[in-house]
């Protein structure tokens, strides 16, 4: 389905509708509150949304454009926030019963740079339970579907944000990523989603799950909105001590004047055994435009990539046993009824407030940070880390970027991989190296399967090398309207 | 602690070490599962891993330093507004000590 409705155009569109007068941004949330009635029954992307509190920041921004004090592109703009994302007063919820009844005290860096913007924070989005898993079933407060086929998973772990911008419920929304969690999704719901180099975004305000890994990104229709929401997102914030000080460059006017032609590299190992044949196909089609533009088409190896998945489940679950420790029904959180000492409070809150696949992660990472066993597991996992960060900056000696599927297959059925933990970890063998190596990457639609379902191209940047990077996307994206196609809902 | 020894995972001890009480039920399914993916990342063992430094964050950042100045924080009742049961402007929590 083409469609020309307000809820599905992007916001460089929307923005050009309200610079001009021609809506309003009170016009566009309504808009978008109705559409979100209308689908939401069946999408199920939201875990909260507050519509008179939308509505009034949407008044707020007419009033600052009407005073001649629009503050730019994103004013009026609304964006949905993965509910791992602090807004000072609203629920947040990890789609965890730990946190079922938690309200932000504060807002987190980039919620507040969103709200310096004029942009309007539009509902919490749901997610795998505190962003550990690949397919949003692991939440605890609903089961989001894949807009293009609802018997089908939306990806995950930011399934909701995925859906949400896919469905026309919400024009862009920010996710996180530890392990592929914005960009497999994205790939899964037929849009763009970004995880920035790590460092670039503030994690101050993100509930914590890996956080050596965690990054924050934008899910965007366009690869340009993903650049304008990136540029309002990113930069040096001393909340953050792992956010790196970096000169953030006008993202969208980059993308106007990088216009290559790139050399870039195929990592054959990302093209081996377990790439679904049409996904395979409609990469190799990208490549082949790629090629077409004039790009230097290069062979690359990553001869560690067979070792990520593992490292990661090493590395991930390690800091969530730690990062979770704070979950123990004292300070906020669930609390047990009955318990009989503090102790006895730790070990019924924490089995009553998390689910399966929270355990489970915690139960392995305690595992193997455990006496005896860091040498083995951590340690190791954390050479293996540096051997797969080496192999991509030699590649970055040849090439500017890389080439490869987001995810090896389109979007699986619900129920499929939810009893083996082990396949659903193997849903994100093309994304965890970029997180491992902290690179950016971003996923953008590439076509679709013969079941409609659609299928991701990921394009792995430089470090910090995010102009660069969109502008690759971009030169694809303007010569196919796979971004113009929607779900019938 | 040796590399060769793909140790079966202790499951009470371990859900001690991570304070969570786990029903008869969930020790079953998550012994088997863990052992699946224990068996999966022993894969590592295969990497030549000899004189590689590990690697704690992507970018590493130096010690990040603050001027030792006060700032203002959470105000008591906001910092208390998800405690589950307070007394006093402070947490509450059951008796630890007879």
């Amino acid at each position: 389905m083409m469609s020309s409705e307000l809820f599905f155009q992007p916001v460089t569109a929307l923005a050009a509708l309200l610079a001009s007068g021609k809506i309003s941004s009170v016009e566009l949330m309504q808009a978008l509150a109705a559409r979100t009635r209308a689908v939401e029954g069946r999408v199920q992307a939201f875990n909260s949304c507050d519509e008179p509190d939308a509505l009034a920041q949407a008044r707020a921004s007419d009033a600052r454009r009407a005073a001649g004090a629009a503050r730019g592109p994103l004013d009026g703009i609304p964006i949905g926030l993965k509910d791992v994302i602090s807004v000072a007063g609203q629920p947040l919820t990890a789609s965890s019963r730990m946190l079922a009844n938690f309200v932000s005290p504060y807002d987190a860096t980039v919620t507040r740079r969103l709200k310096e913007a004029g942009a309007i924070c539009w509902g919490r989005l749901n997610l795998d339970e505190f962003a550990m898993g690949s397919s949003t079933e692991n939440s605890a407060t609903r089961t989001t579907s894949n807009p293009w086929d609802l018997a089908r998973v939306p990806g995950g772990s930011s399934g909701g944000s995925a859906a949400a911008v896919a469905a026309g419920e919400a024009p862009v929304a920010l996710g996180s990523d530890t392990g592929g969690s914005i960009r497999q999704p994205a790939a899964l719901c037929g849009v763009v989603g970004l995880k920035p180099t790590y460092g670039l975004v503030s994690r101050y305000g993100l509930i914590a799950f890996a956080s050596s890994l965690d990054q924050i990104g934008p899910f965007a229709r366009s690869v340009e909105d993903a650049a304008l929401v990136l540029g309002a997102i990113a930069g040096h914030d001393p909340l953050d001590s792992t956010s790196l000080r970096s000169e953030i460059p006008d993202y969208r006017a980059e993308l106007e004047r990088r216009r290559g032609p790139w050399k870039l590299g195929i990592p054959r190992e990302y093209f081996a055994e377990g790439l679904d044949p049409e996904v395979g196909a409609a990469v190799e089609a990208a490549i082949g435009h790629y090629r077409k533009l004039g790009c230097e088409i290069r062979p690359v190896s990553l001869p560690h990539t067979k070792y990520a998945v593992a490292a990661y489940y090493i590395i991930a679950t390690a800091e969530c046993s730690s990062n979770l420790s704070r979950y123990d029904g004292v300070r906020y959180g669930h609390r047990a009824a009955g318990a009989t000492d503090a102790v006895d409070l730790y070990f019924q809150s924490r089995a009553e407030g998390f689910g399966a696949e929270v355990k489970r992660r915690i139960i392995l990472g305690t595992y193997v940070l455990s006496s005896g066993y860091y040498d083995a597991y951590y340690l190791r996992a954390q050479k293996v880390r540096t051997l797969i960060r080496r192999d991509f900056l030699e590649a970055y000696r040849e090439v500017d970027a890389i080439l490869t599927p987001t995810s090896p297959t389109a979007a699986f059925r619900k129920g499929e991989r939810a009893a083996d933990p082990l396949a659903m970890y193997l849903s994100d063998i093309y994304t965890i190296g970029v997180n491992l190596a902290g690179l950016p990457g971003l996923s953008l639609p590439c076509g679709f399967t013969r079941d409609r379902l659609p299928i991701g191209l990921q394009v792995i940047g430089k470090p910090f090398g995010e102009a660069e990077l969109l502008a690759i996307a971009r030169a694809y994206e303007k010569d196919h309207d796979w971004n113009r196609e929607h779900p019938n809902l | 602690m040796s590399t060769s020894q793909p140790a079966a995972l202790d499951i009470d001890r371990i859900a001690a070490l991570a304070r969570i009480a786990l029903t008869a039920d969930e020790k079953t399914a998550f012994s088997a599962q863990l052992g699946d993916v224990l068996t999966y990342i022993a894969l590592l063992k295969e990497a030549d891993v000899a004189g590689v430094e590990p690697t704690a964050h992507a970018f590493p950042v130096e010690n990040v330093w603050a001027e030792d100045v006060p700032q203002p924080g959470l105000p008591v009742e906001v910092a208390l507004g998800n405690a589950p049961a307070q007394r006093d402007h402070m947490f509450a929590v059951p008796k630890v000590v007879e």
